[in-house]
């Protein structure tokens, strides 16, 4: 793998050991109020020092980022699921089945992602918002997974499995998927980073994770403004390190699995 | 080329009147405007809501279908009915798309043209310094969320303007209550969201542009050029860089939805009154109309670019203009 690819994975490594070891560390809950230190810069006892409301930043942003990282990684998986299913059955079934598919892509990629998915999270636990995420997010990738399969299809080995009886499922899962994994895995990354932006954003606006629940984007909207800058520069720090290391790991996997013409 | 255009546009039609509808669909099923009238204190009484709900066409008790056909025979004779105060939403809404415009056209424009050149540089500079900081910079601020950066630069300015003891840099709203109007004053308050939307913009081209103009740095057609006397700069301007522009065009399609929706948190971090600002405060309050209406210009707005793109395509690849490819 690449530098990069690697340091995205070292990057991401640190940040989900943080999130997942840090509640074990931490003197601190996250839930917990500090009656005798309103927003107080760092020090022994607050690490990240305190927010307005008392409670202790290094706790709340590691659980906001948990939330994040948890949102963002299952919002990638089923929309990467779901493009990996759209692209395969549409590029080798081919026929009506493969336009109505792609014309339904097309017609979701006309809408702007984020405003339909807004109008349709408030209200709804965290949960809710993995699917509603997701599905905004396939279309792309289905679209380049279509192309891989229809190319891949129409290989000689492929017809040659098909002419010794192999049917349209042993097709797809033994022939086609190998060629289009290095694809779905490497987008499957950024769409992680992707996902946990747009988690971020969401609930930046009010419109997403919603309190008592607190994910990275609603500790910014809360900590921003000059005067509360600990809170702020803590959450919004670990979301571009999150979105970073992510992007890196995506980047250094299509290097490898999926070379650019002409590159190297 | 016309046929081409021509048949691009009626399937682009079609789509955009589609995503219109799943748009009010959409909203008009998972909008609660009731919320909003039940929560008034006082409390009217039920009979009053109902029927305040149904002049509106917001009536969760008529079936969907209903209020989506009064809906869209509405839209049909340009009418994208009334917000949840009763005022007309178009009027609201070309006053915003305005000012919309006003911090997205600059934005886009400089972004684009900034990412491309800097990452054409980049690419004709490969593995020198030059090309290993703008890569390093865009890789950084593709990590940085719009909302984060539009946060970060207001805090940042109002650090310098506490340093200097001057108000330095403004943002509030688009112009200065007083001396409104001024287009000094409103370049000033233009000038730090406009940095943030170029930012953000640049980023993401300079990183497309630099991949694209790799692909064609040791391309034949540029070694030819070169062979025949010209020099590396011209070669690579007039030969690489007018090829490697032509699959720029289509990002640039797909790059319109996320300058939209970075649109919207720039408007809502900067205090500017345009549509992004307004749908979120629509969703808020359960205005279907109006969140429909936006959804729609956003759809348009998405399409448009990708005529635009279109027709860029065409000027600038030969084989399209022929129709050689489709």
């Amino acid at each position: 793998m690449t530098r990069r690819g690697v340091a995205g994975l070292l990057l991401l490594a640190v940040v989900v050991l943080l999130a997942s070891a840090g509640p074990l560390v931490s003197p601190w809950r996250w839930d917990e109020t500090d009656f005798t230190a309103f927003r107080r810069g760092p020090s022994a006892r607050h690490w990240l020092g305190t927010t307005q409301g008392g409670r202790d930043v290094f706790a709340l942003v590691l659980h906001g980022a948990r939330k994040s990282l948890v949102i963002g990684l299952l919002a990638a998986a089923l929309s990467t699921g779901a493009a990996g299913i759209v692209g395969m059955v549409a590029g080798v079934a081919g026929g009506l089945l493969d336009r109505v598919l792609m014309w339904g892509a097309d017609l979701l990629l006309v809408l702007p992602p984020l405003l339909v998915v807004a109008v349709l999270a408030p209200g709804g636990r965290w949960p809710v918002l993995v699917p509603v995420l997701a599905a905004f997010m396939w279309m792309l990738t289905a679209r380049s997974v279509r192309a891989a399969a229809l190319s891949a299809s129409g290989r000689e080995y492929v017809l040659a499995a098909r002419f010794l009886g192999a049917g349209a499922p042993r097709v797809v899962v033994r022939h086609v998927l190998p060629q289009v994994a290095s694809l779905l895995i490497a987008d499957a990354s950024l769409a992680a980073g992707a996902a946990v932006t747009a988690e971020g954003g969401l609930s930046y606006l009010g419109l997403g994770v919603r309190p008592p629940d607190v994910s990275l984007g609603t500790i910014i909207a809360d900590g921003q403004g000059a005067a509360a800058g600990w809170p702020f520069g803590a959450a919004a720090g670990l979301l571009v390190l999150i979105v970073l290391a992510v992007n890196l790991l995506g980047d250094g996997l299509r290097d490898v699995l999926d070379p650019p013409r002409g590159a190297r | 080329m016309a046929g081409f255009l021509l048949r691009r546009m009626v399937s682009r039609g079609v789509l955009v009147v589609l995503a219109g509808s799943l748009a009010y669909l959409l909203a008009a099923a998972a909008l609660d405007p009731r919320g909003g009238f039940e929560g008034r204190v006082p409390r009217p009484p039920e009979s009053v809501v109902d029927a305040r709900l149904s002049a509106l066409n917001l009536n969760d008790r008529v079936p969907l279908a209903d209020r989506y056909r009064v809906w869209a025979w509405g839209v049909l004779h340009g009418d994208f009915g009334r917000t949840q105060e009763g005022e007309p939403v178009d009027a609201e809404l070309w006053r915003r798309l305005g000012v919309s415009l006003r911090l997205l056209v600059p934005g886009a424009v400089l972004g684009g043209v900034l990412g491309v050149l800097l990452g054409a540089y980049a690419a004709a500079r490969r593995g020198r310094a030059a090309d290993r900081s703008i890569t390093a910079a865009s890789c950084l601020l593709l990590a940085v969320p719009v909302f984060v950066l539009a946060v970060l630069s207001q805090t940042i300015a109002v650090t310098v303007n506490a340093a200097l003891g001057v108000r330095v840099f403004v943002w509030a709203g688009e112009s200065a209550p007083e001396g409104s109007g001024a287009l000094v004053d409103q370049a000033r308050h233009l000038l730090l969201p406009t940095v943030v939307m170029t930012l953000a913009q640049a980023a993401l081209f300079s990183r497309y542009q630099r991949g694209l103009m790799l692909d064609v740095l040791h391309a034949d057609f540029v070694r030819t050029a070169r062979a025949r006397g010209l020099r590396r700069r011209s070669a690579l301007l007039r030969h690489g860089l007018r090829t490697a522009l032509t699959p720029m065009t289509t990002y640039f399609a797909y790059s319109t939805g996320l300058l939209v929706l970075g649109g919207v948190f720039v408007e809502k971090v900067f205090g500017r009154h345009g549509m992004g600002e307004w749908l979120v405060d629509s969703i808020g309050r359960g205005d279907v109309n109006a969140v429909a209406a936006i959804d729609c210009v956003a759809a348009c707005a998405v399409v448009l670019a990708g005529l635009v793109s279109d027709v860029l395509n065409g000027m600038l690849d030969p084989r399209v203009r022929s129709g050689a490819t489709p």
